[in-house]
């Protein structure tokens, strides 16, 4: 599995979801309790606007100059005897961990949650190498033991499942006999984790944020899995997209508590690790191994574009979880690990416009995404900028709206046209017209008459009441 | 063209407030749909109309906020122009949504106006998000005889209009349109108020599609109620 998740054509695979009414219930209700936790956090913080302005600025500074922090933080990583690896495509960064897998005769693989290694396909190519494989964030591990079910979220990422769903897989697929409670299941999961942990070769992280200056790595996880995948196992690998830096602790800082409160509406989450090279002299745990792989894979080519902005991003999801489109579709509609807003815009810069086209329109430009972003990201606007390039750079856009447009120009633009245009709207909807309602318009009404009634043009029109209400004076 | 009886009400409101209106019959649209679809270059010439033609105006009002966000936009979308960009501040400067203008500007939170039943009201997201207009339309409501209201679930989530979306993602626009005609019927209210055309043509099509008996009102028509 790589970033995209499936061959079906976007609206095919709305056209099946929306009739998915228990992924729609699950993720209603985890739209609704994730969007007013945020809120609550972030009301408790105080000085919210503020917060994220200084959030913002951190991600843009930090954007303007990440030659120079990258360069940072390998040179620290490495003075403490890590390895770093600059990966120029997915491709690049498979190669070079499959690679360390086998020098270090590595077997079985256990991984804390990682977008960035979705993105890359990077489960798939060490399964065919021979290696078993363990997600260990709880809603990956679900997913791993349903046949591989893709993402649909980017911090929950088993939300389009409820409880039931959830034991009906173990039971399946394990020998678990309880009940659907969450804590039960949890329970279990963990039992069945704890086992593998104590017996992996190689552990395999993400990175939420690397600090420049001490050339660390930091882990934010609610379950403390990723503490235990960087622990235990003797080689530690961790796979970060390249614009996840921040230059100090002090910065590191801020954007945790923008992340953690955006993401689930916590102060903090029950970890924050960071991770600074291999074991020490002196240190009680550690891996001797340290392997830092940063990728690339199309992200320097968005650098110094109109869509820069979207690489601020820092995962929290908070644009996910207040979309009203996302809402109805669910996160495997995008065909892509990035659903909602945020897949929207970063999808097709990263996959391109051959598969992912349809993405940008998957919004109505209502902008809860930009107000709920911590960190800013104009992310209407750049859906916006999206459709843009289409229809002007790309000239994709069908032919029939290319000339309705042209009309637009045109016609809206002339107001003898736009005048005429009006007075003889009335007459020409005639035939369509009962009640003042047009139940099955024709042409570009079609469309819309599917779905709802459309109102018939006044026979008055406003400019001819205007006229003759200006010459009684203003008297009614 | 559509909703003539909300022209007249915002001119009549406005008239009874003491404002001398005028309708400058040069206007056209402010070329949101063409532009929200990405097309820039045609929606440029319905912009330069509009500032042109309003530029002796004293004030702008318009009953949509996403018409008044988009008068708003155009000093950003000519940025670059430098005969444009200028023309454009200046009507940015001078534009007001209906409500914000009553409110904000003419310093009036009750217009006087009477209508019996129970309301709910849809926050549009342009008027809310982006002009950032949120508490006129309710201070005015709020004090229209006869009027009690009811909130409405999920008020913050859009109705699924969208301008192209509504038919270009028919069925995406349904599923959004059904939960917000779902929750309005599940406050109880007679009336369902909006302060934008595009919105109210979006869930009053699916009210009467549904046959569901909730009326749906622009804000500029409940406070042209006497």
């Amino acid at each position: 599995m790589a970033m995209k998740i499936g061959e079906g054509k976007f609206k095919e695979n709305v056209n099946k979801n929306i009739e998915d009414t228990f992924m729609r219930g699950a993720v209603a209700s985890a739209q609704e309790r994730l969007r007013t936790r945020r809120l609550d956090a972030a009301e408790e913080l105080g000085n919210w606007e503020e917060w994220r302005s200084h959030g913002e600025e951190i991600r843009q500074h930090v954007l303007n100059n990440l030659d120079y922090y990258l360069h940072e933080l390998a040179e620290n990583l490495q003075k403490r005897g890590g390895h770093v690896f600059f990966a120029e495509t997915a491709d690049e960064a498979n190669r070079y961990i499959s690679e360390v897998v086998k020098a270090n005769g590595g077997k079985k693989i256990l991984k804390a949650k990682s977008m960035v290694t979705e993105e890359i396909g990077l489960n798939g190519v060490l399964e065919e190498e021979g290696c078993e494989v363990i997600e260990t964030d709880l809603g990956e591990y679900i997913l791993q033991l349903d046949e591989h079910d893709p993402p649909s979220h980017l911090v929950a990422p088993a939300l389009h499942k409820n409880k039931e769903q959830i034991r009906d897989v173990f039971t399946q697929k394990l020998d678990y006999k309880m009940t659907s409670k969450p804590e039960e299941l949890a329970l279990y999961a963990r039992e069945k984790l704890r086992q593998e942990f104590l017996s992996a070769d190689i552990g395999i992280t993400g990175c939420n944020f690397a600090i420049a200056e001490s050339g660390s790595v930091g882990l934010v996880t609610n379950e403390g899995n990723a503490g235990l995948v960087s622990d235990l196992p003797k080689t530690q690998v961790v796979v970060m997209g390249m614009e996840r830096i921040v230059p100090t602790f002090e910065e590191f800082e801020v954007l945790v508590g923008l992340l953690t409160r955006s993401a689930v509406g916590q102060k903090l989450t029950s970890y924050i690790t960071t991770l600074s090279g291999p074991r020490e002299e002196g240190d009680a745990d550690g891996p001797e191994e340290f392997h830092l792989v940063i990728v690339d894979n199309g992200r320097s080519k968005i650098l110094g574009t109109e869509f820069q902005s979207v690489l601020q991003c820092i995962r929290c999801a908070a644009c996910i979880n207040v979309c009203p489109v996302y809402r109805h579709i669910g996160g495997h509609s995008y065909n892509s690990i990035y659903p909602g807003p945020i897949g929207a815009v970063l999808t097709p810069l990263l996959g391109g416009y051959d598969d992912f086209k349809d993405l940008p329109y998957a919004s109505t430009l209502c902008a809860a995404c930009t107000d709920a972003c911590p960190v800013k990201i104009p992310l209407h606007e750049l859906l916006h900028k999206h459709r843009q390039v289409i229809v002007e750079r790309e000239g994709r856009a069908p032919v029939s709206e290319k000339l309705a447009m042209k009309a637009f120009g045109l016609g809206a633009a002339s107001n003898p046209m736009y005048a005429a245009g009006s007075k003889m709207a009335a007459a020409m909807m005639k035939p369509f017209t009962k009640n003042d309602r047009i139940s099955n318009g024709p042409g570009p009404l079609k469309a819309w008459t599917e779905i709802r009634e459309f109102p018939a043009p006044n026979r008055e029109r406003f400019r001819d009441w205007f006229k003759q209400h200006e010459k009684g004076g203003g008297e009614q | 063209m559509f909703q003539a009886d909300v022209g007249k009400a915002t001119v009549e409101v406005l008239e009874r407030l003491g404002c001398e209106i005028d309708f400058p019959m040069g206007q056209v649209c402010c070329g949101q749909p063409a532009y929200n679809s990405g097309y820039v270059k045609e929606s440029k010439e319905a912009m330069k109309k509009m500032i042109a033609t309003f530029e002796n105006a004293e004030v702008v009002v318009t009953p949509s906020g996403s018409c008044a966000t988009m008068f708003k936009e155009y000093q950003h979308i000519f940025h670059d122009d430098p005969i444009w960009r200028p023309r454009a501040e200046r009507l940015a400067a001078k534009t007001y949504e209906l409500t914000e203008f009553i409110v904000n500007v003419m310093k009036v939170e009750d217009v006087g106006a009477k209508l019996n039943g129970v309301a709910t009201y849809h926050p549009s997201c342009h008027m809310t998000r982006l002009l950032g207009v949120k508490d006129a339309p309710m201070t005015l409501l709020q004090n229209v005889e006869g009027l009690r209201f009811e909130p409405l679930p999920n008020a913050h989530n859009c109705c699924g209009f969208g301008g192209t979306f509504s038919v270009k993602m028919g069925n995406i626009s349904e599923q959004m349109v059904d939960e917000k005609v779902d929750s309005t019927e599940r406050t109880g209210a007679d009336f369902l108020i909006g302060a934008d055309g595009g919105c109210l043509m979006n869930i009053g099509g699916r009210i009467e599609r549904r046959g569901k008996k909730v009326r749906v009102m622009h804000i500029a028509e409940v406070l042209n109620s006497r």
